[in-house]
């Protein structure tokens, strides 16, 4: 007889006299350490989650600064103004437009009686990085003078709310939508799934920019929109698949001559199960979200103080986009800082693919 | 007369296979055709049959997770009769209590995210029956009787921490925790290892004695159904082909296809030499059978009657053994 009738492997230990909540609340901790010990073994998450993390602390760090170090008229990421004076050498021949000026230009802007050799003090604007000085702009100032370290840190914030409300939205929609569809079938399954494919085939973008023309869109309106978009789009069919092969299953004919109804079934069948992937396309959405408002506010079509896409916005409308590496401070920051937040979203989504998905497991 | 438990009188599932014009049906799968049988209380009935002749949609059909096409299925509820395809949505709840299944796959018919408790205590749960603490000692009292103790070991593990003979357990348990009086057992063994059955059949035939249940037992192992019933059906392609007594079945089987099917029994004795399998052919198709008997085309003594007439009915031929052959 091999019908093992010992007690498996030891795990959770509860008695009787335990109240259930506490032993729930002991198995959820079990099962979220055993899921981080899977999440952990893969290096693409880990890498992920810390940009997260320095992302985060940078969001957590602008107002600090702002309350401690930064004084509002200087370092505002929006109204704040500084333009460090720089020392230019007055030459016939700019090779080097940092730090050398043209006799003639210095002679109409400057004054009429310079000579070549002499040097000018010149408040710029936009001005490269200063480490000295009783206000120093390590990451430099924008072609309006403000600093541009400031409005790194403070777009932080924008760009994670953003983030962080079209994927609530887009899981609650795509996980209804999808486990309803799968469930229930027949016309609501066809209305729900038909008009998932509507939304698939609207081109994102043209609408948005046709919708921001119409509406003022506002950071947490644009993290709706993109939600609801996603939401009854792509995620949903994604998740009714899922939803379906859930449906399926014996438990869940079993739940029925338990007598469960409608209610029971979803909510304690069959969304506990798409539940996970519903986390997965989350952290998908995320990246979308902040890739996507990066571009409409590059386009200016957002009503928002300052975001990362501003901040391109300003250098490409100064003129600065296309001088090459000369003005980088003014592109690079911003620039990494979106393909970096959407790149580590999109890892986390990556590493928590493997612990959804056994299959994709290393073994 | 008194009212057996479970009285099934020509129940019927047709499956449309084509659909025409205009989403009208004109091919259908003849799954359950017509079958008649009943169990009394604290009895037990082995439906046995190669895959595909509708077995399980028989079981189906009678936790009402399926409606039949026709027929109809009387349950007795305190000697009275209540129709199971028309009940109420109070009838429903009494239903449920009463009405339990067990299910083929130990692996699939748990949800992986619910612990062994949840799963237990889900009858009671959704029927809200007893408090927290309440379901918690039922649930502990049937994990003791089911032979999974110390129950508190049990309680709130996931399925995937449990071996498929404790599986098996658990679904027993489940079926049994709010005392139900007839169980659809569904190839409850069929998964499970050759050494782990016969406990779960034995644990099956103490509780179901304990409990005073009916057992329907689907399979297709005779050997199981003997062990199991008191009385075994055969089907064939959706047709209950021969009813009797289990003994008596397997001493004495009447129709051809219970006999084919008691010859392939494999014997343990290697000197034995087997008598030529008579039936030829595979199982045939259930999609809209001619109007003549289900067994024909493999069928080694047909005559001319069998072709020229309908499916035959299922007579008794004396003691409570009805088979469904003009020839007998």
């Amino acid at each position: 007889m091999t019908d093992t009738l010992a007690p498996p492997s030891p795990g959770v230990e509860a008695t009787l006299a335990d109240p259930l909540w506490r032993v729930r609340l002991r198995l959820m901790r079990r099962s979220l350490k055993l899921n981080w010990k899977l999440f952990s073994a893969n290096r693409i998450g880990l890498i992920g989650l810390s940009i997260i993390a320095i992302f985060a602390a940078m969001a957590i760090a602008h107002p600090i600064l702002m309350a401690t170090q930064w004084s509002a008229q200087i370092y505002h990421p929006v109204t704040g103004y500084d333009a460090p004076a720089v020392e230019k050498l007055v030459v016939e021949d700019v090779t080097d437009p940092l730090t050398e000026i043209d006799i003639s230009t210095a002679r109409i802007q400057l004054n009429p009686f310079i000579d070549l050799g002499d040097t000018v003090s010149i408040r710029s604007q936009p001005a490269p990085p200063t480490f000295t000085g009783p206000t120093p702009h390590y990451l430099g100032t924008d072609p309006l003078g403000r600093d541009v370290l400031s409005q790194l840190l403070y777009s932080t914030r924008a760009a994670f709310s953003l983030g962080v409300i079209a994927a609530v939205v887009t899981v609650f929609i795509a996980t209804a939508v999808g486990s309803a569809s799968a469930y229930f079938g027949g016309w609501i399954d066809t209305l729900l799934m038909r008009f998932a494919d509507l939304i698939l085939l609207v081109p994102l973008l043209p609408v948005l920019i046709v919708v921001s023309a119409l509406f003022n869109i506002s950071l947490p309106l644009l993290g709706l929109v993109i939600g609801i978009l996603s939401g009854f789009g792509g995620t949903a069919i994604i998740l009714k698949s899922q939803a379906l092969q859930v449906k399926v299953k014996p438990f869940i004919d079993a739940a029925r001559i338990a007598g469960g109804g409608h209610v029971h079934l979803i909510f304690r069948h069959i969304i506990p199960n798409v539940l996970p992937l519903s986390f997965l396309y989350m952290m998908f959405t995320v990246t979308d979200a902040i890739s996507l408002e990066a571009t409409l506010s590059f386009l200016g079509l957002l009503s928002i103080p300052m975001s990362w896409g501003i901040m391109i916005n300003v250098a490409s409308t100064q003129g600065y986009l296309l001088s090459g590496t000369d003005y980088w401070w003014l592109l690079i920051p911003a620039g990494l800082a979106v393909s970096m937040l959407a790149a580590s979203f999109f890892l986390v989504g990556r590493a928590l693919d493997e612990v959804v998905n056994p299959r994709l497991r290393h073994r | 007369m008194t009212m057996p438990l479970l009285k099934v009188d020509s129940l019927t599932k047709l499956f449309p296979v084509q659909r025409g014009l205009f989403r009208k049906p004109i091919e259908f799968v003849h799954a359950v055709d017509g079958i008649s049988f009943e169990i009394g209380s604290g009895q037990s009935l082995g439906l046995v049959g190669e895959s595909g002749c509708g077995k399980s949609t028989t079981g189906r059909m009678l936790t009402r997770l399926m409606d039949a096409t026709s027929g109809q299925i009387l349950l007795a509820d305190n000697g009275n009769p209540v129709d199971v395809a028309h009940i109420t949505r109070d009838g429903m709840r009494t239903f449920r209590r009463r009405v339990q299944m067990i299910f083929q796959d130990p692996y699939e018919s748990m949800n992986p995210r619910r612990t062994i408790f949840d799963t237990v205590a889900e009858p009671l749960t959704v029927q809200g029956i007893g408090t927290v603490t309440e379901r918690e000692e039922k649930v502990a009292d049937l994990l003791r009787l089911v032979g999974l103790s110390p129950p508190e070991t049990f309680l709130f593990r996931y399925p995937h921490e449990l071996s498929g003979g404790q599986r098996q357990r658990i679904a027993i348990a489940r079926a049994l925790v709010i005392n139900p009086s007839f169980v659809v057992a569904d190839e409850p063994t069929s998964m499970l290892d050759v050494s782990i059955r016969i406990s779960i059949m034995d644990l099956m035939l103490k509780l179901g004695d304990e409990f005073d249940v009916s057992y329907l037992y689907i399979t297709h192992d005779l050997a199981v159904a003997r062990y199991m019933c008191d009385r075994i059906a055969v089907m064939y392609l959706g047709k209950i082909v021969e009813l009797a007594e289990s003994e008596e079945l397997l001493s004495n089987p009447l129709h051809p296809y219970t006999k084919a099917l008691l010859s392939a029994v494999p014997v343990p004795d290697p000197s034995f030499k087997r008598a030529p399998v008579e039936i030829k052919g595979g199982i045939g198709k259930a999609i809209n059978p001619p109007p003549l008997c289900r067994f024909i085309e493999r069928c080694p003594i047909a005559t001319d009657v069998c072709h020229n007439n309908d499916h035959p009915p299922l007579e008794d031929k004396g003691g409570g053994h009805y088979v469904a052959c003009y020839l007998v």
